[in-house]
């Protein structure tokens, strides 16, 4: 058998730019980035409150415009990205695939020289791009801010592990967009789509690392009645609940931030005491180290939107075009 | 000397071991228009699909302009253009914009985009709305606008399905018009429609579809002879007391038909007009008109299974 003549990506970048101007002006994109403005300010607001009134001798002063809260309002920078981020990539992503069956443009547009392939990857790429492109204006927003309101000039390992951080945001989002892209091609109906992600996504991030993750992980290494009887927690259940809310990638973005964002973090699980001999409690780690130990997280971050794009690309490969 | 351009052989399409398109074997020549023609689920739209490397094949052969639409989906449709059933345009972009679109995908070059967009919209009679959003459209204009895409790419086939369903009749003659018009531009065409009388008027040959089969094919003409008893339809207009028992009297009629009143339809096995006229003025009538009609596909396609099922229930029986 004869090769498939052509690049699979012939076309994309017209796919690309057809999509982004589609999401730029459309009027979801506007209410996603007012809800993303006002929500950051709000966080932003508490956090520089309290930044000022507790720790003025922190080294990293900075970072802690994304890990603070006032007490009043419990929402830190970083938590409120962890759930606006996937509403966005859901918003952008549950109506890609089947509108256009539902416009009935899909058959058109495939009657063109290009490959289904151009189309899909396209889609990803202009939500992503869009996402990114409202990440980074959030990003520089609230270093501009942090900057005019603490005054305090931030360090370049801050800047760095800000901006490492604002990548583990984009491929965070990567995962969500690719949840919603698979599942707009499994269902022909868009409202279904929608429901069923954003379901999906409650689940894995409300549901699934606190509650239920725990209850299989009981199941699969029961605790020990030794450690109970010590008022411990069993290790090896904790391996297990830890191994299973990692599912999540709600739980995969949390431990990336706490590990970037807060230097003195020294492991990302249960540590024995005996690994604390010598460490000098507080003291904070060097960029590399931090990034070593996030760096299982963001790799399975990566890893989970290559796969559910995978799984999406193989779903409309085989799918008729006609609605 | 006629050039294939579209070779269809053996064309299967199975959905979990139901085949929606069985054996189907055709061949379009260049400049033709050929319509595929059946009754809705046929698979008109399947044997489409996979003419344009948009459905896969489960057995058989296709060949489209010398392309193989399987390993070679871009050399075909860059070449084909394709009008989809109930065609649609993105609702909120204007005319020009979802054409620029499209223009960009095919890679026409940027500085001729322009001009294409402009004589391809005016030939089909959208100029005047080229900027107003397709949403407020007519289905008519729909239509016009995906045909004004073929043009712009200058398509050697163009393959319509159901150009005109949902049309009314004013915009199905102008749609009709526009695809002879393709014709007289070299294109060859390939259209598929359960209308069966609307189309008749446009298509050179045409294969008739049934529950995945091609049935029948050839001219109208053709199929008429083969289909309808090879005899001549005579059209008797006229006045007059006991015509129909005089007419059937004549020598080389085979039945007599009555339609209305004052209208017979003569089955004959040759042209039996002068006798026929003699007929009516010997009996006293006045003879009012008098013709050979063309068969209608509609009667043929009627016929051909009237007589399939009546062959199988005295097979049967």
């Amino acid at each position: 058998m004869a090769r498939r003549e052509g690049s699979a990506l012939h076309g994309l970048s017209v796919v690309v730019l057809k999509e982004l101007s589609d999401h730029l002006t459309s009027v979801r994109m506007r209410v996603l980035e007012w809800l993303v403005v006002l929500f950051a300010l709000a966080a932003l607001y508490g956090a520089i409150q309290q930044v000022k009134e507790v720790t003025a001798e922190d080294p990293f002063l900075f970072l802690r415009l994304f890990t603070t809260a006032r007490e009043s309002i419990p929402v830190t920078f970083v938590s409120f990205l962890s759930i606006l981020v996937p509403l966005m990539a859901i918003g952008l992503g549950f109506d890609a695939v089947n509108s256009e069956y539902n416009r009935r443009t899909l058959s058109r547009i495939l009657s063109q020289p290009i490959y289904r392939d151009a189309l899909l990857f396209g889609k990803f790429f202009a939500g992503l791009f869009t996402i990114a492109i409202s990440l980074i204006a959030l990003w520089l927003l609230v270093i501009g801010l942090g900057l005019l309101l603490l005054g305090v000039p931030p360090s370049a390992e801050e800047m760095a592990r800000a901006f490492i951080f604002l990548l583990v945001t984009i491929a965070y989002a990567g995962v969500w967009l690719a949840l919603a892209l698979l599942f707009s091609i499994v269902f022909r109906s868009a409202a279904t789509a929608a429901l069923v992600t954003l379901g999906l996504w409650l689940f894995l991030t409300f549901l699934w690392p606190s509650v239920l993750s725990q209850m299989v992980a009981a199941a699969i290494a029961p605790p020990d009645p030794r450690y109970i009887a010590a008022g411990l927690p069993t290790p090896a259940t904790v391996e297990w609940e830890q191994i299973l809310s990692r599912l999540s990638p709600s739980t995969l973005f949390g431990e990336i931030a706490l590990a970037l964002l807060n230097p003195a973090q020294r492991a990302l699980g249960p540590i024995y005491l005996v690994q604390l001999q010598g460490a000098v409690p507080g003291a904070p780690l060097p960029l590399g180290q931090s990034l070593i130990i996030a760096w299982p997280q963001m790799v399975g971050l990566l890893a989970g939107t290559i796969l559910l794009f995978s799984v999406g690309y193989v779903v409309f490969q085989r799918q008729e075009v006609r609605a | 000397m006629t050039e294939t351009v579209i070779e269809a052989q053996d064309l299967t399409k199975r959905y979990n071991g139901v085949a929606a398109v069985n054996d189907v074997s055709f061949a379009v020549a260049r400049g033709e228009i050929f319509g595929l023609l059946g009754p809705n689920g046929a698979g008109k739209t399947t044997t489409i699909l996979m003419l344009l490397g948009l459905s896969e094949i489960t057995h058989g052969k296709a060949r489209v302009l010398g392309h193989d639409p399987v390993r070679e989906p871009l050399a075909v449709k860059r070449r084909v253009g394709y009008l989809p059933d109930q065609v649609g345009f993105y609702d909120n972009l204007t005319a020009s914009e979802n054409m620029r679109y499209m223009a960009r995908l095919l890679g026409v070059e940027r500085t001729q985009q322009d001009d294409k967009i402009e004589a391809a919209l005016a030939h089909v009679g959208l100029a005047d709305v080229r900027h107003n959003r397709v949403g407020t459209f007519s289905r008519g204009m729909r239509q016009r606008l995906g045909l004004a895409e073929i043009l712009m790419k200058d398509a050697q086939i163009a393959i319509l399905d159901e150009p005109t369903s949902g049309l009314d009749p004013q915009a199905t003659v102008e749609l009709l018009e526009m695809i002879r018009d393709l014709k007289h531009r070299g294109v060859s065409v390939l259209l598929s429609s359960h209308l069966l009388e609307r189309v008749q008027s446009v298509c050179d040959r045409v294969a008739l579809f049934n529950e995945g089969n091609l049935v029948l094919m050839g001219t109208v003409p053709e199929l008429g002879r083969q289909v309808l008893g090879g005899g001549f339809r005579v059209e008797v207009e006229a006045e007059g007391e006991g015509l129909t028992g005089r007419l059937a009297a004549v020598p080389g009629v085979q039945r007599v038909e009555t339609v209305s009143a004052r209208r017979l339809l003569l089955m004959a096995e040759r042209d039996v007009r002068p006798e026929a006229a003699a007929a009516v003025v010997a009996a006293g009538g006045r003879l009012l008109h008098l013709g050979v009609a063309e068969p209608s596909l509609e009667a043929i396609y009627t016929r051909y299974f009237q007589d399939r099922t009546q062959g199988e229930f005295h097979g049967s029986a």
